[in-house]
């Protein structure tokens, strides 16, 4: 299936993107497994993506949790913790 | 209810008064507004870069105020929250509540700051006289938002 990845602030210039379109192999079916798979690539993307403390995420615009389910088309987003106000 | 989301700077006067203008039932309006400070941890800020997440960021912010709304007695609220490039003494984010009485006021216009600052996905760039930072999410700013019982308890005494 495929996703649609966003990536925000700090972690965005980590990784060098703000986003792409991903096709996930058959075992990235969660939130986990999808970081891991993005960790795999090495480099920035191990170290931008590793400390979960430091991590939050979304599907569909909505804060997620690394157990949640994903589905084709989704939008996931990973960020740092927010600092707004 | 107004949520705005925007790089113009607002009037927080004649927006807090627009809640009530044409209203009659309102007795309370409680407001606040957050500005950039020229020092943070320990350094000079020059500038301050509010980036967001366009589409959850209006999402998160109607879930904070539908919360509140269930809560306390709202007549009508309104949420500003500026992006892009800052200075210190600019304004950042502007929440006001109307309501009946001060107390519903009073604790929603908080709250709503409170669950603003942990849950809107806002994040804040700052160029200081040490180089540019992001700014780090601040625990004491969680443990407000935490400090708000989880079950809604609507208290209308005022």
């Amino acid at each position: 299936m495929k996703v649609r990845l966003l990536f925000f602030a700090s972690l965005r210039e980590q990784v060098g993107s703000a986003g792409e379109e991903i096709e996930l192999p058959a075992e990235v079916t969660t939130l986990a497994g999808l970081r891991v798979h993005l960790m795999a690539r090495g480099g920035a993307w191990g170290s931008a993506l590793g400390d979960e403390r430091r991590l939050r995420t979304a599907v569909n615009q909505e804060l997620a949790t690394s157990g949640a389910t994903l589905r084709g088309g989704d939008e996931v987003a990973f960020f740092p913790p927010v600092t707004g106000g | 209810m107004k949520v705005s989301i925007q790089r113009d700077e607002f009037d927080a006067g004649a927006e807090a008064r627009a809640l009530s203008r044409d209203t009659p039932a309102v007795g309370a309006v409680a407001s606040f507004v957050g500005l950039v400070r020229d020092r943070n941890d320990g350094a000079s800020v020059y500038t301050m870069t509010l980036e967001h997440y366009p589409g959850m960021t209006e999402k998160a912010i109607a879930q904070i105020v539908d919360e509140a709304k269930g809560r306390w007695e709202i007549i009508d609220c309104s949420v500003i929250h500026r992006i892009g490039e800052l200075r210190p003494t600019d304004q950042i984010v502007f929440v006001a509540v109307a309501s009946s009485h001060r107390r519903d006021a009073f604790a929603a216009c908080e709250f709503i700051m409170d669950y603003l600052k942990s849950r809107a996905p806002f994040w804040k760039k700052e160029a200081t006289g040490e180089g540019a930072r992001w700014v780090d999410a601040r625990a004491s700013d969680d443990a407000a938002a935490a400090r708000w019982a989880p079950t809604p308890t609507k208290d209308r005494a005022a």
